[in-house]
């Protein structure tokens, strides 16, 4: 086992972990807590596969950004939860069984394909790359104006949904 | 470049500083009255300073031969057709002493301001004005062509209004500021077209180009529109219009009095120190034009004003009551010496002069502004402890502050004031060893030399302003107080009084400056620094040499006279109003000795200034609104008339084509209608008569149609559909519990569904094949 | 080198945990949470396919980035939703929350 695969796994466990724990904590403040704790396990498979400008974005946009406004959120709408009350939901059975197959299925299928890997080094410049083909025409740039809109159409929505009337 | 180059390209640094505080007043300090008047001060000291640097850079200035103006590097700022107008700076002596005196000046009564304007609501804007009037005065000194000389002499006039016209709830305020403004209008339009005339004859509006001796040959000798009178002389004529009026000489001068309605700091800058002497500085930077043809008449006429001017005005302002309007003709009076003095060749003279009355004359009025306020603070004082209804015996039934006969008594309550006054109304008579007297005398010497008839009326002239000012000063200061408000007028706050001081320290000690080499005792011992210094303006201009220049030896008549005329002037006053001091309501002394001796017509005169002011309302004033009305007349009747026939002809028009259209169409038209009617009446009857019989046959076979198969469709179709649509309903009751409303039912569905395609799709794709 | 089977795996599983958390929490902020993890999963899945088949090429990682702006966007609107229902409903259960019942 080489030290990758070992640190891999170590990470591994710690997101999955983590992942478990969000699905499964009464208290949906722990539950964000494990989600932040499961992101930054993502951050550092990302890391692990080479992806260092993603592993800083991901730490970025999601525990910087979406955790935090999961975690406001949380605390705007504490009232109306009911402590005492279950985690779960009544169909908590049948979701176990159908994620547990889900898995199972996905899983099998990854072990048993021959994913044709081709591991070559990852270019010295893949970040530069990654900011010019945002901006070729020839590249994602229209992907990148499109992303923009749909932002500005989030924001707007967002905005209009939760105003107070 | 030496250090002189630098300093002097700086030069134009000296009229941004108050332009700055203007800008920065008006747009962003207004409500902050301390920070207003710290920026406004703050400005006008810096150019104070830099200012004094340029003069004594300039004074120091080793006197070799070539240039001894500075001139700075050309910036082009105007285009005119192909060329453009540049910019630049002019540093010579004159210009240096103007900067001397002026920033300096500005700067006391600035903070004279602070005191004298406090508590007025636009306290603001009075700073900023003055700040551009600074700004006007500044820039029209340092630079280089008489264009910008043009502009800033009109920002001067725009302020002068502005500042004039500065309490507008008073009328009177506004007519005076438009009067000025109107009336100095008059004379800057002869000032224009001097320029223009030298433009077209020039070329050029630059001093380097203008005053160069082969511009000023070519005017001296090319005939003004093909006569024999030079060309030169023409323009000379043309700027000493502007001259006349901006300096209020006769018969431009009714502005003046009038514009004593402004505040006093504005009186003291704009009236009596810096923008009128403008009008001389005109003259004294453009006097090689004057002095280009020799013996020309322009130069006799210049001095002819001059002196007629200055005895004339001193003769109205004895006979005046109000303590600022008897200053006003003695500016008027004065300006009318430094003029005459020009015009005679007596060129630093002149110089020395409108420096020197700069200093006392502010310092004058600035004396005049403490005891109106000290006057003003006395009456409200008064009010406060009496009851308004109490007639006071042998007062004025209308307290005015101005008024000289409300006064009395001053010096022992005003007493900074009153030394001050003293000085600086001494230093206006001519008493000796005053800066007045040294410049006075040089011009008395001067015109002894050059033309008797000018001295005499010049002599004549001082000796009235002695008497003149010996009786303000009685009349004011000695004596006792004549009102309640005389006897409670308090010495005015140190921002007033220590400005008074400063300048009544130049007002003598500039004299010694000045002092001529021929004089008795003195002269040579103290070199004459003002006169070598300013008298290196004209020899640097090649231009013949003052006719009335350095006479040989010393001739003891003029100074003997003069002094005579002073001292005896001012002994006269003192003994008519100061020995046995005025009581209150006492009529005029003067007056009533005119009056004895069958003169009252000619007092009466004086103290309506000679009635120049209804002459211009009768005949000016009168003809122009008299052609404004009847231009209003021919608008009315020849335009309007014309504009409502137009009106009516269209309107007869119209009319004609709706009767043509009422007669002759609608006839026609009507015809064709009934035409129409009676067509459709036939076709109607036929519709009736034959058509429907057969349509309602066809109608009846059909009702027996149709209602037999109504009875197959009720009895064995609806069955059918009904039965299908119980069926349905059956049916969606059977799944209608699969619609929770809950979407996590929903996704849970949806996930079963993804999972069995994965399973699907997996065996299909990996098992089978 | 990892093999990519394992990361796959990995991905696989934390899909279905965050599939888990969306069919079976009550609590509606959590039921967002468990997408978020979903498509963490999925982003794991691209960027390790990027890596192991085509590290030169930057699709993969373009790719990511463009799930990363449509994540925020709907994290954002959800939680505006959610805060408009709780003002009508007054409860964040989603399970309570059955009004389009056929």
């Amino acid at each position: 086992m080489t030290l990758q695969q070992i640190l891999f796994i170590l990470v591994g466990a710690i997101t999955l972990g983590a992942a478990l724990m969000v699905v499964t904590r009464r208290n949906v403040f722990h539950a964000a807590l494990f989600l932040i704790l499961s992101f930054f396990g993502v951050a550092g498979l990302y890391v692990l596969l080479e992806a260092p400008f993603l592993a800083a974005m991901q730490l970025f946009i999601y525990v910087g950004g979406i955790a935090i406004l999961i975690v406001f959120a949380i605390m705007l709408t504490r009232e109306v939860m009911n402590p005492a009350a279950p985690g779960a939901n009544r169909q908590w059975g049948s979701a176990l069984l159908v994620a547990v197959a889900l898995c199972g299925v996905l899983g099998w299928m990854a072990l048993n394909h021959d994913w044709k890997v081709t591991p070559g080094p990852v270019s010295a410049d893949s970040m530069a790359n990654l900011g010019k083909a945002l901006v070729d025409p020839q590249g994602f740039v229209l992907p990148f104006e499109v992303t923009a809109v749909l932002l500005l159409i989030t924001f707007i929505g967002a905005v209009t949904i939760a105003r107070e009337r | 470049m030496s250090i002189f180059d630098i300093t002097f390209n700086l030069a134009w640094l000296i009229p941004l500083f108050p332009f700055l505080a203007f800008v920065t007043i008006l747009l962003f300090t207004y409500r902050n009255r301390r920070l207003s008047h710290q920026l406004a001060i703050g400005g006008i000291a810096v150019s104070t300073v830099l200012s004094q640097v340029v003069f004594w850079a300039a004074a120091l200035l080793p006197a070799g031969g070539g240039q001894h103006a500075f001139e700075s590097a050309l910036i082009p700022w105007l285009p005119v057709g192909l060329e453009s107008f540049s910019l630049g700076v002019y540093v010579d002596p004159a210009t240096a002493v103007m900067l001397f005196m002026v920033p300096l000046v500005c700067l006391m009564i600035f903070i004279y301001s602070v005191g004298y304007m406090q508590g007025d609501p636009r306290y603001s804007r009075f700073f900023a004005y003055v700040s551009l009037f600074a700004t006007g005065m500044l820039g029209m000194a340092v630079f280089n062509n008489l264009l910008a000389f043009f502009i800033f002499w009109e920002i001067m006039g725009t302020c002068s209004y502005l500042l004039i016209g500065f309490w507008y709830e008073k009328k009177s305020a506004i007519s005076a500021g438009l009067k000025a403004f109107l009336v100095t209008k008059v004379g800057d339009l002869f000032f224009m077209l001097g320029l223009a005339l030298l433009y077209a004859q020039a070329g050029s509006l630059a001093y380097r180009d203008v005053f160069s001796p082969q511009t000023l040959e070519h005017l001296a000798h090319t005939g003004f529109l093909g006569t024999q009178f030079p060309v030169a002389a023409v323009i000379a004529l043309l700027f000493f219009g502007g001259t006349v009026g901006k300096s209020a000489q006769f018969p431009l001068h009714v502005w003046l009095p009038d514009a004593m309605e402004g505040p006093t700091p504005v009186s003291a800058l704009i009236h009596a120190a810096t923008m009128v002497s403008a009008g001389v500085f005109l003259v004294v930077r453009s006097f090689p034009l004057f002095a280009a043809v020799e013996g020309g008449i322009q130069m006799t006429i210049v001095a002819s004003i001059g002196a007629f001017t200055a005895i004339f005005a001193s003769i109205i302002a004895i006979a005046q009551n109000d303590i600022k309007r008897v200053l006003a003709f003695s500016t008027i009076s004065q300006l009318g010496y430094m003029v005459a003095a020009l015009g005679i060749g007596a060129y630093v003279a002149g110089v020395f002069h409108l420096i020197t009355h700069a200093f006392f004359k502010a310092l004058l009025f600035l004396g005049s502004g403490s005891v109106i306020h000290g006057l003003e603070h006395g009456h409200h004082v008064e009010q406060a402890f009496q009851p308004a209804d109490v007639e006071q015996p042998s007062q004025p039934a209308i307290f005015n502050p101005n008024d000289m006969a409300c006064m009395g008594g001053l010096a022992r309550r005003m007493q900074r004031t009153f030394w001050t006054f003293l000085v600086g109304g001494l230093a206006l008579a001519g008493f000796p060893l005053t800066a007045g007297f040294w410049s006075k005398d040089e011009i008395l010497a001067q015109a002894y030399a050059s033309s008797p008839a000018i001295f005499w009326v010049l002599a004549v002239a001082a000796g009235l302003t002695a008497f003149y000012t010996a009786r303000q000063i009685c009349l004011t200061f000695l004596g006792q107080p004549r009102t309640s408000a005389a006897e409670r007028a308090p010495e005015s706050a140190p921002s007033m009084t220590v400005p008074l001081i400063v300048l009544a320290v130049f007002a003598v000690g500039l004299g010694w400056a000045g002092i001529p080499e021929h004089f008795p005792g003195l002269g040579g011992r103290i070199p004459n620094w003002f006169g070598h210094f300013v008298g290196r303006t004209i020899e640097t201009t090649h231009v013949v040499q003052p006719t009335t220049g350095a006479t040989p030896g010393f001739v003891w008549q003029p100074l003997a006279l003069g002094l005579a005329f002073a001292l005896g002037g001012l002994a006269l006053g003192w003994l008519v109003y100061g020995w046995k001091p005025v009581q209150a309501g006492e009529v005029d002394r003067v007056e009533r000795a005119f009056r004895r001796v069958w003169l009252g017509w000619l007092y009466n005169a004086m103290r309506d200034r000679f009635y120049c002011d209804r002459i211009y309302q009768a005949t000016f004033v009168r003809g122009s609104i008299l052609v404004a009305n009847l231009f209003h007349e021919f608008d009315r009747i020849a335009v309007d008339g014309l504009v409502n026939l137009a009106g009516r002809a269209s309107q007869a028009v119209s009319r004609a084509s709706d009767w043509l259209d009422v007669h002759v169409v609608d006839t026609l038209v009507n015809l064709a209608g009934r035409a129409g009617r009676g067509l459709s009446a036939v076709s109607g009857f036929f519709d009736v008569r034959v058509i429907d019989r057969l349509v309602d046959l066809a109608g009846l076979g059909t009702r027996a149609f149709s209602s037999l198969t109504a009875v197959v469709d009720v009895k064995v179709i609806d069955s059918a559909v009904d039965g299908v649509g119980d069926a349905v309903l059956a049916g969606g009751r059977f799944i209608r519990p699969i619609q929770t409303g809950r979407v996590q039912n929903y996704l849970l569905l949806a996930s079963l569904m993804v999972l069995a395609l994965i399973v699907t799709f997996f065996m299909i794709l990996f098992l089978r094949i | 080198m990892v093999p990519l089977e394992w990361v796959l795996v990995l991905a696989a599983a934390l899909f279905c945990t965050g599939l888990y958390g969306v069919l079976s929490r009550r609590n509606a902020i959590a039921i967002l949470m468990g997408v978020e993890l979903m498509l963490n999963a999925v982003n794991i899945n691209l960027v390790a396919f990027w890596r192991y088949r085509e590290p030169t090429a930057v699709t993969g990682q373009i790719f990511a980035l463009f799930v990363y702006a449509v994540s925020v966007a709907e994290v954002a609107v959800g939680l505006a939703l959610i805060f408009a229902i709780r003002r009508t409903q007054d409860t964040v259960v989603l399970e309570d929350i059955d009004l389009l019942k056929g």
